[in-house]
């Protein structure tokens, strides 16, 4: 009797290791069109609406580098934590702290018009996200507590800590009690690239932390040391690397990405401080580093893939009044593909003979 | 029972309340756990759990068709997680975070054309006699029949996990899947089966919000308590009867931030909205100072992939 059954591979598939992100597109796209199907909006005009429409004008395109630029830059940081097997999912509390910091800064210098303001803004903000991403690392390397779940926890307290202080101490004092700040002074804000888009220097600041990543993991022996300590601990450890100091450094670099995304949102689109300032970049980041196989080149596509989903749910939203959280649909689908299609990079699906089974 | 306004009893009856939801999921969590499968998908579960849950009941009128739904939503969910770890070996983490995201998105979708709507909670059950005695009655009697039953199910998992022989399979498969496996147990089938269980409970724990406490659909409902109760299981060194007083201690926690608010007490609400989540970490770090402890508690095989051999 003939069966299926999975078979390891003798080496790992490069081709299935590239194809599969392609894949797990492909895929999140065919169950996507069928949602939209389900719901009774014509596949192929939902396809339109979701993926073309949103980027077929310069404008448009302008907008998908303001969404894929927090996606790339935090992806880019959280990428050296889990290429060294720490696992920093609270971007999305270091990237508030780093909105609430440098919109502080903003907030503190108001109407001061000096060229010195907006990096100020950025380095507060990097070293907010830093701080908070420390507090994980802390913990981790002292009392051997799980930064997964401590990263998490910190995540609500930071958005909880944005909810106060836009009610209270950095509320707009004409703002009729309404829960924002004022609105930052032009020294505080960046300035869009080309008149008439939106698209600013943050997208230019996400490919420089590629750029640097590829530099940080091909070039320097740090690099080696951080893909050995995530690849075989117990090697890294006889090797003599350090494992504390590689947790230090992961979630110091993923904080302190997250924290200057969090800056760029507010110094950019929005402009001010807000109740919520991130719809969630600091999650779709995780989807995006591993979509792009932890890997810059990937990272790049990865993010604009993912800014592209942002923008469709919105899209879909005003042309076919589906709910935008569609988006989170499609993120979970896309993470929930690469993995399951990661799998045949070390497995394929072969005949066997049932008598033979347990030979191999 | 009052000391300065605050009343004791109220807020030690409403504790039990604000456990529930942490019970039943951070039971689920302990059965997949215990099999050596971390779940980070619980707050996904719980999430769609409870949307789901809250819609069968907007369109049957039925509490327990709710409940029901709800179990099978978060088992649903939990056996795409289960597919992508034991079926297609993905890291645990990863899978869990995706299931998370997964369910964050989902939950928010289903539930926009219900957001608001107004439901009747579930309707205290006063157990006769026993809900008359002084103090204790209005605590421990004067509750709803859901937090009857998720004591029950904390009774029967620890019965299950180490009076029955399938409890001890269960372990033995957490703690050495080889020996398990070579004794002709079904690893996959097995961490399948507690995972899918795992992903009812926390299923149910969602309803719990949705359907008694606070009844309401809102997006984002469950607000971490999904990975409050994996905090939870770590924090009661993965034994059943600590997960249930871990569940109520952070119920107390939660609603000792209500209770501050309502008494006017001078510190911003966010400040103590943000309590359940310092404590848990607070927890963790003071349970989690002893290396050698922590493993010897840990199931061996959590988060490992299984693959037979011979």
């Amino acid at each position: 009797m003939m069966s299926l059954k999975f078979e390891k591979r003798p080496e790992p598939s490069r081709a299935m290791l590239y194809a599969a992100p392609l894949i797990a597109g492909a895929l999140t796209l065919a169950f996507g069109l069928v949602i939209f199907a389900a719901l009774g909006k014509a596949p192929l005009n939902a396809f339109y609406v979701f993926f073309i429409q949103p980027v077929n004008s310069l404008y448009g395109l302008g907008e998908l580098t303001i969404k894929a630029a927090p996606l790339i830059l935090i992806a880019a940081g959280l990428t050296v934590g889990f290429r060294a097997g720490v696992w920093n999912i609270g971007a999305e509390g270091q990237l508030v702290l780093g909105g609430i910091c440098g919109g502080t800064v903003a907030l503190v210098f108001h109407g001061v018009d000096a060229w010195w303001v907006l990096p100020l803004m950025l380095l507060a903000g990097t070293l907010g996200g830093m701080a908070w991403a420390a507090i994980p690392a802390l913990l981790r390397t002292r009392f051997n507590t799980s930064e997964i779940l401590v990263s998490l926890m910190l995540v609500y307290v930071a958005e909880l800590l944005l909810v106060y202080l836009v009610n209270g101490p950095l509320q707009n004092p004409e703002g009729f009690g309404f829960p924002e700040s004022r609105l930052f002074s032009e020294s505080a804000t960046w300035s869009p690239l080309i008149e008439g888009i939106r698209m600013n220097p943050s997208f230019l600041i996400a490919l420089g932390a590629l750029v640097g990543l590829y530099f940080l993991l091909s070039r320097l022996y740090l690099g080696f040391q951080i893909r050995t300590a995530g690849l075989a601990p117990d090697a890294a450890h006889y090797a003599g690397i350090n494992a504390s100091r590689m947790t230090w450094l992961s979630l110091l670099i993923g904080g302190g990405a997250a924290g200057l995304a969090g800056v760029n949102e507010v110094a950019g689109p929005i402009g001010q401080l807000l109740p919520d300032i991130s719809p969630e970049y600091g999650f779709a980041a995780i989807i995006v580093a591993y979509l792009g196989r932890l890997h810059p080149v990937g990272i790049l596509f990865a993010g604009l893939l993912m800014a592209l989903i942002y923008l469709g749910g919105e899209s879909a939203q005003i042309a076919l009044q589906v709910p935008d959280s569609v988006t989170g649909v499609f993120q979970g689908m896309l993470l929930f593909f690469i993995l399951a299609v990661d799998f045949f990079v070390n497995f394929r699906l072969r005949m066997a003979r049932r008598s033979q089974e347990g030979t191999n | 029972m009052e000391i300065a306004g605050f009343n004791i009893v109220t807020w030690l009856a409403a504790t039990l309340v604000m456990g529930t939801p942490l019970v039943l999921a951070g039971l689920g969590e302990f059965l997949a756990e215990k099999t050596g499968v971390l779940n980070l998908g619980t707050e996904g579960m719980m999430l769609v759990g409870a949307v789901s849950g809250f819609i069968a009941f907007v369109e049957t009128d039925s509490q327990i068709a709710g409940f029901a739904v709800s179990m099978l939503a978060g088992a649903a969910m939990a056996s795409l997680f289960a597919l992508l770890t034991q079926t297609f070996r993905a890291n645990q983490v990863a899978s869990g975070l995706a299931l998370t995201i997964f369910g964050v998105g989902l939950s928010a979708f289903m539930g926009r054309p219900y957001e608001g709507e107004g439901i009747q909670g579930l309707a205290k059950l006063h157990i006769p006699l026993l809900s008359d005695i002084p103090v204790l009655g209005p605590i421990l009697f004067q509750q709803d029949p859901m937090v009857y039953l998720s004591i029950a199910i904390g009774a029967a998992v620890i019965y299950f996990t180490y009076h029955t022989r399938a409890g001890l399979v269960m372990r033995a498969v957490g703690e050495s899947p080889e020996s398990a496996h070579a004794m002709g147990y079904r690893v996959i089938g097995i961490r399948y089966l507690a995972v899918l269980s795992g992903g009812a409970l926390a299923g149910l724990g969602g309803a719990y919000m949705s359907l008694v406490e606070p009844h309401l659909w809102v997006e984002g409902l469950v607000a971490g308590r999904g990975w409050i109760a994996v905090a939870l299981v770590v924090f009661a060194s993965w034994r059943p009867g600590r997960v249930m007083a871990g569940a109520y201690l952070f119920g107390g926690i939660t609603r000792l931030g209500f209770e501050l608010q309502g008494l006017g007490v001078p510190i911003p609400s966010q400040a103590l909205s943000s309590l359940p989540y310092i404590a848990t970490i607070v927890v963790l770090v003071i349970l989690s100072r002893d290396r050698t402890k922590l493993r010897l508690n840990r199931p061996a095989s959590l988060t490992k992939p299984f693959f037979a051999t011979g």
